[in-house]
């Protein structure tokens, strides 16, 4: 005797109920009842009026149950037309992905560590900043975690130039239209607050955990928001005064666009690109679940085997390439705001 | 000057209305039957920007427009280049409604008919002060090499040679507003039109930049829109002066003739408290003809009657000859003065009492 019985007899919904009852799968109710063994109901134990408890009184109620199959089955579904569609789009992403961690990991280290260096010089300009960063590059590889490192690298390098490819012009978009900006916003903010775990979920079923893409597209999912938030927030804040002193003199706004607001955004947009490339770094670790190589992949090895050491060390060599990448982004950040005016 | 010969209509601004709200349109009958702002405001929350306003600016003059805050003078001048579209009425440059030009059009005017100059600089933070000066020939295409050397023609004639390549951020406001002018003259467009332009910055900087504006315009005759609030600016710069408030033209003139004849309480308050002695001249307060009996002197007709004054040492029944290019062609007697240095409402009291 369930509890909702008496509501479904006086709404005069029995016989329609009692039509599909025979075979329906055993709620969690039921199976918890089962093997709790059957008490008495009280009115302490007054059900909420959910889905189960109402299959309980009605056959032709859903399960609970029955929405999560429902949605994995409409997702399988579509699979096989989604995959015809996003296959082919993402799969430079696996080629760019495997020729980067190649190209990383292959090449000798005298070669990759004077090029990285060298990249740094001509970004920062800053003697010091080169300096810690070959501190740091050093000391990874002394303790042999040099190609854990650079593959992590690698990944980053590759994740942040297309969240910086597809975001910028998003932003840009989103700057120029106030509807664009009103459809976009929420799917950042859904993307922002989505716990990282969930968007491996769907991709796992989309795409073959040997594929790089994979990780690819949920690192660069989660990275991007930031690189689009502040090009739309950069371009929006551009003094009006500026716009309009271009727009009195004709500017057409391809002039004004490039001329004016892309240059008077930079500071924010590199702004965008730092945090971008920090949230990266932060997915590629989580994104070690779904094969990503890397100093993830020890972390991981230290959680499952309970390898203390192997985790911890994995984790400061993280931490350090974190504050190196910030420290860089930041200089080259710090050396465009000087160069431009003082706003 | 102005009474020599009359010049060309350049821009004529023709029963303008400018409303801002949601829907200008449907209020627009009712402010042409004589809705005022505020009660405008209060039953309709639109805002009454601009009131059928007539302006025709002659080529080669400096009209100025001046106003309190508020009173619509920025709203004003952007119609001229169209920055801002009216709700109803008609711009003309050079006997054509630019409300009907199209947008390349329209670009074309900017780019080649008239040059603005702002209140807050509004330079190119991220260029340089010679690319700054260029920017109008840049946007016409040209390249640095082209502009160059006129872009460094202009930075020198206002007094900036050798500062090309610094960044604006580097120059004090002064400087900075040097180079707005420089850049709206490397544009060689025959209007030039600046909002404000030297309201932000200080007195003696300010008189410095009147002067160089004054001196330009003389070398130079361009057609210039001049935006103020302040009266002595006005009266200072201007060969035609238009008075608005709360976006209606409360009277327009001769800068002269308004001072001599408010035709408004409001604007005889402005000019209460201005110095007339130093503004007005032997010709807006002289008697026309010829001096029939003795004169202790002569004096131009563009002399201010502070040097009248200066020149009789106070004596109040000295009389001068006015002379326009050596002809004599008024006379000037001290009692003249100093009635027209009391402002008229001054007068009509004790007219009264
Ligand atoms: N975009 C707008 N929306 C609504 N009202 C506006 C807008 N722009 C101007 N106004 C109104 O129009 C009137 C005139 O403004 P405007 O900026 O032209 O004044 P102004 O004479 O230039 O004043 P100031 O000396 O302070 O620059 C003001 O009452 C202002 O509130
Ligand atoms: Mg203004």
């Amino acid at each position: 005797m369930a509890t909702y019985d008496g509501v479904f007899n006086a709404l005069g919904l029995r016989e329609w109920c009692d039509g599909g009852q025979s075979d329906g799968p055993m709620s969690m109710d039921a199976l918890l009842a089962q093997t709790g063994g059957g008490s008495e109901k009280t009115f302490w134990d007054f059900p909420f009026p959910s889905l189960d408890a109402l299959n309980e009184a009605c056959g032709k109620i859903p399960q609970s149950r029955d929405l999560t199959v429902g949605l994995e089955q409409g997702f399988l579904a579509i699979r096989d037309a989604l995959q015809v569609v996003l296959d082919p789009v993402t799969q430079p992403l696996s080629w760019l992905l495997r020729n980067a961690l190649h190209v990383m990991t292959d090449t000798p280290w005298w070669i990759v560590i004077p090029i990285l260096l060298l990249v740094c010089w001509a970004v920062t300009r800053s003697l010091k900043l080169v300096g810690f960063v070959a501190i740091v590059i050093g000391l990874l590889a002394f303790i042999d975690h040099y190609e854990y490192a650079m593959q992590t690298l690698a990944i980053i390098f590759v994740c942040a130039f297309i969240c910086v490819l597809i975001g910028v012009p998003i932003g840009i978009g989103m700057s120029r239209s106030d509807k664009a900006q009103r459809v976009i916003i929420p799917i950042l903010d859904m993307l922002q607050t989505l716990p990282p775990f969930v968007y491996l979920i769907p991709l796992i079923f989309l795409f073959s955990v040997t594929e790089p893409k994979l990780y690819g597209i949920a690192i660069i999912l989660y990275a991007i928001v930031p690189v689009v938030r502040l090009t739309d927030l950069g371009i929006r804040l551009v003094d009006k005064d500026v716009i309009e002193a271009a727009d009195a003199f004709g500017m057409t706004s391809h002039q004004k666009l490039f001329g004016v607001q892309i240059p008077l955004a930079l500071p924010n947009i590199m702004a965008g690109v730092n945090q971008t490339i920090m949230m990266s770094l932060a997915m590629v670790v989580i994104a070690s679940l779904v094969s990503a190589p890397g100093l993830g992949v020890l972390v991981l090895r230290g959680i499952r085997n309970l390898e203390l050491g192997v985790g911890l060390v994995a984790g400061f060599g993280i931490v350090l390439l974190a504050i190196l990448l910030d420290r860089v982004t930041k200089a080259s950040l710090a050396r465009i705001d000087a160069s431009q005016s003082s706003r | 000057m102005k009474d020599t010969q009359q010049k060309n209509v350049k821009v004529s601004i023709k029963h303008l209305y400018k409303i801002f709200g949601e829907d200008p349109q449907s209020v627009l009958p009712r402010v042409k039957e004589g809705l005022g702002k505020t009660e405008l405001l209060e039953q309709t929350n639109h805002v009454l920007g601009l009131n059928d306003i007539n302006v025709d600016i002659h080529e080669g003059e400096m009209t100025v427009i001046m106003g309190l805050s508020g009173s619509g003078k920025s709203t004003l001048i952007r119609h001229l280049n169209r920055l801002i579209e009216p709700t109803d009425g008609e711009v003309l440059v050079d006997g054509e409604n630019i409300l009907d030009w199209n947008e390349s059009k329209l670009r074309k005017l900017r780019r080649e008919t008239m040059s603005m100059v702002f209140q807050k600089f509004a330079l190119l933070p991220h260029r340089t002060v010679l690319e700054n000066a260029g920017m109008a020939m840049a946007t016409r295409g040209q390249s640095r090499k082209d502009f160059e050397s006129e872009a460094n023609k202009w930075l020198d004639r206002v007094g900036l040679d050798g500062y090309g390549n610094q960044y604006p951020h580097q120059l004090s406001g002064g400087m900075q507003q040097r180079v707005g002018i420089a850049r709206a003259l490397t544009s060689n467009s025959p209007i030039m039109l600046m909002d404000e332009a030297f309201s932000a910055l200080d007195p003696l900087i300010r008189t410095d930049m009147q002067d160089l504006l004054l001196e330009l315009q003389a070398e130079l005759h361009k057609t210039v829109i001049f935006i103020t609030h302040d009266l002595d600016e006005a009266l200072k710069l201007a060969d035609h002066l238009v008075i608005l408030k709360d976006g209606a033209v409360v009277q327009q003139g001769e800068p002269q003739q308004i001072l001599l004849e408010p035709s408004d309480p409001y604007i005889e308050d402005f000019v209460s408290d201005i110095n007339r002695a130093r503004v007005l001249r032997a010709r807006s307060v002289m008697e026309e003809g010829a001096p029939s009996g003795e004169v202790s002197g002569e004096v131009d007709v563009n002399d201010n009657l502070e040097s009248v004054i200066a020149k009789a040492g106070g004596d109040l029944d000295r009389s001068f000859a006015v002379t326009r290019k050596g002809e004599r062609v008024g006379t000037l007697d001290m009692a003249t003065i100093m009635r027209a240095l009391v402002p008229r409402e001054a007068s009509r009291d004790t007219a009264r009492a």
